[in-house]
């Protein structure tokens, strides 16, 4: 029982990071309907770059409070990281709105390779561990023999990633920029017609995402404490699996999607074969498409001559 | 990044304006990456260094770039924008019509061209590294043609096929000792078994929603031979694969091979050559199939189901049987060229096997121009040749100095290419379409008239 509930903490720790990510393929997929492939290693990037933050922080400014350079680090991962994916979308992605389908696809699958190989060549081909930012934990319960623990990094990314969909949601549902996605998503061109400026919403569209997605990548980053350039690939498709798993388009879908994604890998790794849990992921992926293909949360999509 | 005014006049100022912003922004985007750089020093620590000279040398060449760009490169796009199109003159069409026999002439004569003008040495890397990577990849470009560009079915997960083919002939080749010439056809089986066998529970799925679940079965037939080491040896990879023979005789040194049979002097040259010709024949058997399928009934069946799906339905085609013929013959081929891979290697390893190498011949297919088989070749000549050539590069150390080394820069330059590609020409190459059915006179087709599929 112990074991049971300490994979329930480590799987939900995991799906948030998941979530946090999947929000940004399942707004893009609902905005553009295109699958940001770079969208993964946008993550990874941002973990990088908050790593070189945590580092300038620690070693040049010698900031000591743990507190005070987490958050510190978070604002400049997600400044960053906003950036760059807002230029993503203005070079590799507007040109090409309009095009054939299959065109802003390649482009992001390019994308995404330049991304991954571009950290490497900047950054070396090398895993890249930091000794861990927070320690220590709760222990919560003692009895059969299992201590399960929640450590203070896992409570630190349930909070964070609460705050954080909290003002997202407000921001989709209460204010002037998530009315314009909104209507954007319905129809651009009706939504230009009232005054909407389509490609500034775009624009903002994309920085949310990369921001959400930074906030995953410095959780990330916290929570195993080494990254690599080549990360940013199965984090990515596993967090698009929460996306479809959860609806495509639906935003609590993702992050509903997000945490089953973390609970089944988990689960999955603790009871059946470590091995195997990224065939786990990449099969729920499929089944979910095959079987259940507007997720749960999604409209059905109708097919129309 | 704005459109650059249509004013005749070179407007400096703004110019100067868009490349000092144009700086800003990527000051922003290379400060945390180029300007830092974390490095493990002796006591295994992560510690930063900084590189603003090259940060500098960077945004200096970005702020030129786009200022070149508004003053030079713009004015000068739009005046040709504005003068019309030159027709099609009588010189040009005669290169269109004499383009594939001198194609076809000049892969056949290639080996022996690079011999006679490089002598034996230097023959094997350009024969092996240009020539047979290359067709590989051409015809795996021709095999995935098949899904994506006649049947319109987006597959990200077509290595996973190469894959099968290639543990096919390793496997059945080194314990049960088959020959390279039963094994060929063998692994087409194998591999076209397994299209089908994915394909089937995927056909309800349309446009982007395929693409991701072929990704998905791709990987896990990955994770599967990294896993599965009682059978495949897991990451370490089958090695000692056999060689394919000439005929019986194998491309050794000793007296029964193929130089002592036949009075040459021992050269490792021969067998890359053999394998040259074997990958040609393969790929253009490829093409060949391809071509005469599209007049066949199931290849307008193809054809149809990738403009309208609903209207095939409702003309009586079984778009289930046409989508899986399609799976099958595009897998088939992918298996043909993944036992020659592991003939070739005699050694493979589920890292041959990864997303990327699904990803590059999928942009092939699309950077060709979907359905054009002239296109795809052309698109392989210049992704895999254009990689190839920056192993070749080691003038550069002498620029860059002895650290440099041009080949980590293949994937990033592979990548910002398929991006600029798809900017420049978004329909692809080639990104005009013959006809497979016309009345009197053949008219080609721009493919923006072409709907893309949605099968």
């Amino acid at each position: 029982m112990g074991y049971f509930v300490q994979q329930l903490i480590n799987g939900v720790t995991l799906g948030s990071i998941y979530g946090l990510i999947a929000i940004g393929y399942t707004m893009v997929f609902g905005i553009i309907g295109m699958v940001n492939f770079a969208h993964g290693d946008v993550f990874m990037a941002s973990a990088f770059i908050a790593l070189i933050a945590f580092l300038i922080l620690t070693s040049w400014l010698g900031i000591g409070s743990v507190a005070l350079a987490l958050f510190i680090v978070l604002i400049v991962a997600m400044l960053f990281t906003a950036l760059i994916n807002w230029a993503i979308e203005r070079i590799a992605y507007r040109p090409l709105r309009g095009s054939f389908r299959l065109a802003p696809l390649i482009s992001a699958i390019g994308m995404s390779i330049f991304l991954s190989n571009f950290v490497q060549v900047t950054q070396g081909p090398r895993n890249k561990s930091i000794p861990p930012m927070v320690q220590g934990e709760f222990v919560l319960s003692k009895s059969h023999g299992f201590p399960v623990t929640l450590s203070y990094k896992q409570l630190i990314i349930w909070g964070v990633t609460a705050v954080l969909l909290l003002a997202f949601w407000y921001l989709v549902a209460k204010t002037r920029l998530g009315r314009a996605q909104r209507a954007c998503e319905q129809d651009q061109k009706m939504a230009a017609l009232v005054g909407v400026d389509v490609d500034r919403t775009i624009s903002m569209t994309f920085v949310i995402a990369a921001a959400l997605a930074a906030v995953a990548g410095t959780m990330y980053l916290m929570y195993y404490g080494v990254v690599n350039f080549a990360d940013g690939f199965v984090p990515g498709v596993k967090a698009f699996t929460a996306a479809v798993l959860g609806g495509i388009g639906s935003l609590p879908g993702a992050v509903v999607g997000g945490i089953l994604i973390g609970l089944i890998e988990t689960l999955w790794s603790a009871y059946f074969s470590i091995d195997y849990k990224d065939v786990a992921a990449f099969s729920v992926l499929a089944i979910t498409l095959i079987f259940l293909p507007q997720g749960l949360f999604g409209r059905p999509d109708v097919e129309k001559v | 990044m704005e459109a650059a005014p249509k004013a005749r006049r070179i407007d400096v100022a703004g110019a100067l304006r868009d490349a000092g912003v144009t700086g800003l922004i990527a000051f922003g985007l290379f400060l945390p990456l180029i300007g830092f750089e974390t490095v493990t020093d002796i006591r295994d620590e992560l510690i930063l260094t900084t590189r603003w000279p090259l940060l500098l040398a960077l945004l200096v060449v970005i702020a030129a770039g786009r200022f070149a760009y508004s003053v030079a490169v713009a004015p000068w796009l739009a005046r040709r924008a504005e003068r019309p199109k030159a027709a099609t003159s009588a010189w040009q069409r005669r290169i269109r019509q004499w383009l594939v026999p001198f194609a076809i002439g000049f892969v056949i004569v290639y080996p022996i061209g690079v011999i006679a003008i490089v002598g034996f040495g230097g023959a094997l890397r350009w024969v092996d590294n240009f020539g047979i990577q290359i067709l590989i990849y051409m015809m795996l470009g021709w095999g995935l043609n098949i899904v994506v560009g006649l049947a319109g079915l987006l597959d990200l997960g077509y290595v996973a096929f190469y894959a099968v083919g290639a543990y096919s002939y390793a496997l059945l080749a080194k314990n049960f000792g088959l020959s390279f010439w039963i094994l060929l056809p063998l692994a087409g089986i194998l591999s076209s078994f397994w299209g089908v066998l994915l394909g089937f529970p995927v056909l309800r799925l349309r446009g982007d929603y395929l693409a991701i679940v072929t990704l998905a079965f791709g990987e896990i037939i990955r994770l599967i031979l990294i896993n599965w080491v009682a059978l495949t040896n897991g990451y370490a990879g089958v090695i000692g694969i056999p060689r394919p023979t000439f005929f019986g005789i194998p491309f050794t040194a000793d007296a029964n091979g193929f130089a002592a049979v036949f009075g040459l002097q021992f050269s490792p040259v021969y067998r890359v050559i053999f394998l040259y010709y074997v990958i040609l024949a393969l790929a253009l058997l490829t093409c060949f199939v391809t071509v005469r399928l599209r007049r066949l009934p199931i290849g307008r069946a193809w054809e149809a189901l990738r403009e309208d799906q609903i209207a095939c339905r409702s003309l009586g085609i079984n778009t289930t049987n046409t989508k899986l013929t399609a799976f099958a013959m595009g897998a088939m081929f992918a298996g043909f060229a993944g036992s020659f891979f592991a003939a070739r290697q005699a050694f493979i390893s589920p890292e041959s096997f990864t997303f990327i190498e699904s990803a590059t011949v999928l942009s092939i297919v699309v950077l060709g121009g979907m359905g054009s088989q002239i296109g795809v070749a052309i698109a392989a000549v210049v992704m895999i040749g254009g990689t190839e050539i920056l192993r070749q590069l080691n003038f550069l150390k002498e620029i860059f100095g002895q650290t440099f080394d041009p080949t980590q820069y293949r994937m990033l330059l592979f990548g910002l290419a398929m991006v600029l590609i798809m900017i420049w020409r978004p329909r692809g190459l080639i990104s005009t379409r013959d006809p497979s059915v016309f009345l009197k006179e053949r008219k080609t087709i721009g493919a923006d008239l072409v709907a893309e599929g949605r099968g």
